[in-house]
């Protein structure tokens, strides 16, 4: 089978059974792999009302049809699951080198069911899967985890983790590969964790088939210069990475600051992209194939490691108040270490200063630094102290709803299906807000990003307070994305191709006939796919909406004052667009799609 | 009049951050730019105060004008 290796892994962790299945065609055709194909077998498989932390849950990892074929960005796998932060099904993807080795043993994905009785990992070696003891990895870090496993299996072996806050079920928990690369929301660490599964090891010598080796040559040719001739791709991302978004962000007035309560940061430029470049850049890093290399390898102190992202930076800076990058940088690490999603963890410290300030959260209550805004110090501390579930940083791991939930303010979060809103202050970009508001996974950013063409220019510049076609802007997004995920390829190389040079990849790699438009259908179909889960799971149209602060108080001033998100004109045109009612597929949708 | 261009990114590269220009009543962001000595193709988002501009957009006394070049993210 041409880009897909044809076999999955079924590992039951209680039986301590492996077994080799084939891979169902007529499914990877229509769902194409990695987040759509994933999710299909989680809907078949699961009913989505179990508890996300219980055995009868399933930690699917997939990889797409161009995971680990020789196309650019082509390094992605991603995690499918049911969420214990959401109650809707998470796909959190990530790059780096594991996606690509895993292929390389000659499976697609791996199934993992049930729990084992004490700590284990799997190790994967081409066609030798093992279920080993990992008692003497339980309660370690990830780097520790990552070298202890190096030296048992290889330095060329690839380690996917997780950290202490995983283990202890942490709903903000990530899985992290590679030390530093994470599928890191929706809590998708909780479940490996709640399986006793502390890592999985690949290692691999088979290559991925390609369908027609010289079209795939001369379409990689193409896309390698488009690439390098786009000013994102090409000079933008590797010169500064994601960080060089602070600055624009701020400048427009859409930087969320305090936990949402203003707009814009007066500290911006120490915290932003530039001085990230300036101060602490080593140097730069790539993942799997990738031309771009937008990820960073920095240094503070005596530390070197895996720099902060723009939503990263956003979180633990603006959000909390803090404008020293040298402790964002810190935080970054801790969460690499504990395994933390970075965006959730700092959103999370944010609404407990909010909460503190409003005298919701007692000095008392907190036995540890001050939960104040601006507080470097408190963001080192509580950020270790969630990862390891200690005292108040105990409470803090459930999450930001949950914690103001727990004192009376659910308003206060600022999530979306609980799931923290990142970096992006949705109320002056409006294409953005119902993207945030429709999210089959909650407040995600690359679920549609819209950023893109609302700030940022690209494919075309809209008008971000504008309402006209937005509905339409985050439908496409949001289907087009889903494609993306599905076939194995990072979300940044979308700056420089288009759907039409992803359906020439794709066909290119495994001899489907897909056009840029059927590639987005196949998106589509992906995108209610998820939506029915959901809805299984109970989580229904009633969820497709924002904190009040968004839809009701406007931003007090700089360049976005006076603007609010304006869903109540935006969401029925945006259902009307997707042939839902009230957030649910109908049956003649669910028909037209195939579902 | 008094006029603020922000620079970002590689524009910052033999120029400084902030630069305060003394302009004439009419003249547009094009005339900052040549000042400036920046090349219109490397510029990809424009803002005047915070909202967004074009190469065309006519300055007025105490406007702050943000320059980037093509930048992105996510
Ligand atoms: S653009 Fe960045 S995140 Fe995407 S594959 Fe390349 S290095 Fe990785």
């Amino acid at each position: 089978m041409n880009g897909y290796n044809g076999k999955i892994l079924r590992v039951n962790l209680r039986e301590k059974t492996v077994k080799v299945e084939d891979i169902n065609t007529h499914d990877a055709e229509r769902f194409i792999g990695g987040r759509g194909l994933g999710s299909k077998i989680l809907l078949d498989e699961i009913d989505p009302k179990v508890d996300a932390l219980s055995p009868d849950n399933k930690l699917i990892v997939i990889t797409g049809p161009l995971t680990g074929a020789p196309v650019p960005t082509g390094g992605r796998y991603m995690v499918v699951t049911k969420s214990p932060l959401s109650g809707t099904v998470a796909s959190s993807n990530s790059g780096g080198y594991w996606g690509a080795e895993f292929k390389a043993t000659g499976y697609d994905a791996i199934i993992i069911e049930d729990k084992s009785e004490k700590p284990v990992y799997i190790n994967i070696e081409d066609d030798k899967v093992e279920i080993r003891d990992g008692e003497h990895l339980w309660g370690k870090l990830v780097s520790e985890t990552t070298k202890a496993l190096k030296t048992a299996h290889g330095e060329k072996a690839k380690v996917l983790t997780i950290g202490p806050a995983g283990e202890k079920l942490s709903n903000i928990a990530a899985i992290i590969n590679d030390e530093d690369r994470a599928a890191g929301r929706s809590g998708v660490g909780a479940v490996m964790g709640s399986k006793n599964l502390k890592a999985i090891v690949v290692k691999g010598s088979k290559k991925t088939n390609v369908y027609d080796e010289e079209k795939l040559k001369e379409v990689v040719s193409k896309l390698n210069k488009q690439i390098k001739e786009d000013g994102v791709t090409g000079t933008g991302l590797p010169a500064y990475g994601t960080a060089i978004l602070v600055n624009i962000i701020n400048e427009n007035g859409v930087f969320p600051t305090h936990n949402f309560q203003t707009s814009q940061f007066d500290k911006a430029e120490e915290i932003s992209g530039e001085t990230l470049a300036n101060d602490h850049l080593i140097k730069r890093t790539a993942c799997y194939r990738c031309p771009i290399g937008c990820g960073r390898y920095v240094r503070i102190h005596d530390s070197e490691g895996g720099g902060p992202e723009y939503e990263t930076i956003w979180a633990f800076g603006s959000n909390c108040g803090i404008s020293d990058i040298k402790a964002i940088i810190d935080a970054n690490f801790w969460c690499n270490e504990y395994g933390l999603d970075t965006i959730s963890t700092g959103a999370t410290l944010a609404a407990a200063m909010e909460l503190r300030e409003k005298g919701y959260i007692k000095e008392e209550d907190l036995a540890g630094p001050d939960l104040k805004f601006g507080n470097t110090e408190a963001i080192i501390y509580w950020t270790q102290k969630m990862g390891s579930r200690e005292g108040f940083g105990h409470k803090l791991g459930m999450g930001s709803y949950r914690l103001c939930e727990s004192y009376g303010a659910p308003e206060l979060s600022m999530s979306v299906k609980k799931l923290e809103i990142p970096a992006y202050d949705p109320r002056a970009i409006q294409g953005q807000g119902v993207q945030y508001a429709t999210s089959n996974r909650g407040g995600c950013h690359v679920r549609g990003y819209l950023i893109s063409p609302e700030i940022l220019g690209s494919p075309v510049k809209l008008d971000r307070f504008a309402l006209e076609g937005k509905a339409q802007w985050a439908k496409t997004f949001q289907d087009l994305t889903a494609a993306i995920d599905s076939l194995g390829l990072c979300l940044f190389s979308s700056f420089a191709f288009s759907a039409d040079d992803y359906a020439e990849l794709y066909n290119a790699v495994t001899g489907s006939q897909h056009t840029g438009e059927s590639l987005i259908g196949a998106g589509e179909r992906i995108y209610n796919l998820e939506r029915v889960f959901n809805l299984k799971a109970g989580i229904d149209g009633s969820y497709d909406t924002l904190p009040k602060r968004l839809l009701e108080e406007e931003i007090a001033e700089g360049p976005s004052k006076g603007n609010v998100t304006k869903l109540s004109v935006l969401l029925p045109e945006y259902y009307e667009l997707r042939g839902w009612v009230d957030g649910a597929p109908t049956e003649e949708k669910l028909e037209s799609l195939g579902l | 009049m008094d006029i603020k261009v922000k620079l970002f990114a590689y524009l910052r590269e033999g120029r400084d951050k902030v630069v305060l220009l003394d302009m004439n009543e009419g003249d547009t962001i094009k005339k900052a730019v040549k000042i400036l000595n920046i090349d219109p193709k490397e510029i990809s988002i424009l803002l005047i105060n915070g909202r967004d501009a074009n190469i065309d957009s006519i300055l007025v006394q105490g406007d702050t004008v943000s320059i980037f070049p093509p930048v992105g993210g996510g």
